[in-house]
């Protein structure tokens, strides 16, 4: 029965390439995550009146934003050919297509980062200053935790348009589905590769939101 | 205690310099309840800010315990903070922790170790009479069970002086009572010193014993709550006191009495303090051949006792309302004839 539908599909071939865009969207969003964050708080705290106000830095930290959040992923890749060849040392396969993803996804979730501090009263910072406590512990015990289901389903949003920047990366010799779908089915016309191809990207993209969303849910108690 | 000296706070606006505390000297004595009242917009919230140091001041001092608040900064702010607590109009609580973590907060920036601050947060959510709430979040807590878990997280650490940032004026009149009253409880049981700020006179009335008017970022007045509410001096005082002994002597309210009463003398008695128990009507009756019908009376009770108005209508010859009139004011009770026009 598949092996009529999908007559073409090189079950071991498909296997494979989902392990690596599964590799390339976990590492990237990992990365995305931690550097976002790290670019979010920043922007959020050297903002006018906040702890740590200094508008240099901020306007250093805005416009590194808004300058690689606004160029566009599959301009981006080629921009950064150089830099992912000095990193990496190659610029094929799923380790090459890292320095991109994450250079195009961390200003996105760093603005999302801060639009969930942003939403944070700020009566309660006050009250934590109230009571004698360091930046430090503002950032990990009130910013953090407070603005958490924010932080998840910004996260959520980030990862799925990382499987989608995977797949780009893919036609430029990166690996994964993207390779797979635009390579062996596409050119190839094999419309059956492609359209298998598709079809797991979409259960990834499900996965994602659900694990996502039972992680929200549990942490949500406004 | 709390000593203020010259106190000013001046923010750049952009297009100007805003003045919120003009050269405000106070002294707040230990274990005292001392209200700051004022319109929004007097300043009454900086300056309680400058109080812990939130804000820094342009100019002057604030030293607490004999500690200049305003000279320190880095961990010494820090440390001096925990013993200056701060409770807020919307409680700021976090809403990701429960009622038991919230009161924890405090405790683990003082880094009191886990073991001890369970016991402590037993004690204080008996204190604030929340007990059986421990596991609940904000979001399920009404608004005065709120402020009584901020009020539990203000005394973790065990602070000399507490500061109500209007504390009471996003709770209903009853809450607001009940909150009050835990207020001059913790204030008696664990001898704090409480500063409070309100635009609410009643919250004055029922637990300060001391008062502050503030208009301009100025203290326009200052003194015993028994001694403001009989005599206040500026007009704006006077608009507050009148917020809640309510005896609407405006020139319109006069009118319509007098109209009311055609005959006689309409008399305002304002008694003070321990005459408001004497029988001194009774008295007057007895000894004078006057007639008296009242018209109007009111009493307000403050921490210092009480404090009420009459009015009266007086019936009789010019020379015996006089006598009457003589008579009272021997008792010490402010008499006004409320003129015809």
């Amino acid at each position: 029965m598949i092996e009529s539908l999908f007559p073409n599909v090189d079950w071991e071939n498909m296997w494979e390439a989902t392990l690596e865009t599964l590799y390339m969207t976990a590492m990237s969003t990992f990365f995305t995550f931690v550097i976002g964050l790290v670019l979010g708080i920043v922007l959020f705290l050297t903002a006018p009146k906040q702890l740590w106000a200094n508008s240099i830095v901020n306007w250093l930290t805005g416009a590194f934003v808004n300058i690689f959040r606004s160029i566009p992923f599959i301009i981006l890749i080629i921009l950064l050919i150089p830099f992912t060849k000095f990193l990496i040392g190659t610029i094929r396969g799923p380790n090459a297509a890292l320095p991109a993803l994450i250079i195009g996804a961390a200003p996105f979730y760093a603005r999302m980062v801060l639009i969930a501090l942003k939403e944070i009263d700020k009566g309660v910072i006050e009250a934590a200053r109230s009571m004698g406590a360091t930046t430090w512990t503002i950032i990990r015990k009130v910013l953090l935790p407070e603005s958490k289901p924010a932080l998840l389903s910004g996260i959520t949003v980030t990862a799925i348009a990382l499987v989608g920047y995977t797949a780009m990366g893919g036609v430029i010799g990166a690996g994964g589905r993207g390779t797979l779908a635009f390579l062996d089915g596409f050119q190839r016309s094999r419309d059956d590769v492609t359209g298998m191809a598709t079809m797991l990207v979409v259960v990834i993209v499900y996965a994602i939101q659900l694990i996502v969303d039972w992680m929200a849910m549990r942490s949500a108690k406004r | 205690m709390i000593e203020l000296k010259k106190l000013s706070k001046v923010f750049d606006t952009g297009k100007g310099s805003l003045t919120a505390v003009d050269h405000v000297d106070l002294s707040i004595g230990a274990g005292e309840i001392f209200g700051i009242i004022g319109y929004s917009g007097a300043g009454k919230s900086t300056l309680i800010r400058l109080l812990n140091g939130l804000e820094k001041p342009s100019d002057g001092s604030v030293v607490i315990n004999g500690q200049n608040i305003t000279a320190i900064k880095g961990n010494d702010l820090r440390k001096a903070r925990q013993k200056v607590s701060m409770i807020f109009q919307h409680f700021n609580l976090l809403w990701s922790r429960t009622v038991k973590e919230n009161i924890e907060f405090p405790l683990e920036i003082a880094g009191v170790p886990k073991s001890k601050r369970d016991a402590r947060v037993l004690e204080l959510v008996e204190l604030v009479g929340l007990k059986g709430r421990e596991n609940a979040y904000p979001s399920q807590l009404s608004g005065g069970q709120k402020q009584r878990v901020g009020i539990a997280r203000a005394l973790a650490n065990e602070p000399e002086v507490l500061l109500c940032d209007e504390a009471t004026s996003a709770l209903d009149p009853q809450t607001t009572d009940s909150i009050l009253e835990l207020l001059v409880d913790i204030n008696k049981r664990l001898g704090l010193t409480i500063v409070l700020i309100t635009h609410e006179m009643h919250v004055i009335r029922k637990i300060c014993h001391r008062v502050a008017v503030m208009e301009g970022g100025r203290v326009v007045e200052l003194g015993d709550v028994l001694n403001v509410f009989q005599s206040p001096k500026e007009e704006i005082t006077k608009r507050f006191v009148a917020q809640v002994t309510d005896t609407e002597d405006s020139q319109e309210t006069i009118k319509n009495l007098r109209k009311l009463y055609p005959t006689g003398e309409l008399v305002k008695l304002v008694f003070v303090g321990d005459q408001t128990e004497q029988p001194i009507l009774t008295q007057l009756i007895r000894k004078y051949p006057v007639d008296v019908n009242i018209v109007q009376g009111n009493i307000a009770h403050t921490q210092r006792g009480a404090y009420g108005t009459l009015i009266l209508q007086m019936k009789g010859s010019a020379q015996e309302i006089s006598e009457a009139l003589t008579y009272l004011n021997a008792e010490s009770v402010q008499t006004e004839v409320m003129s015809n026009d």
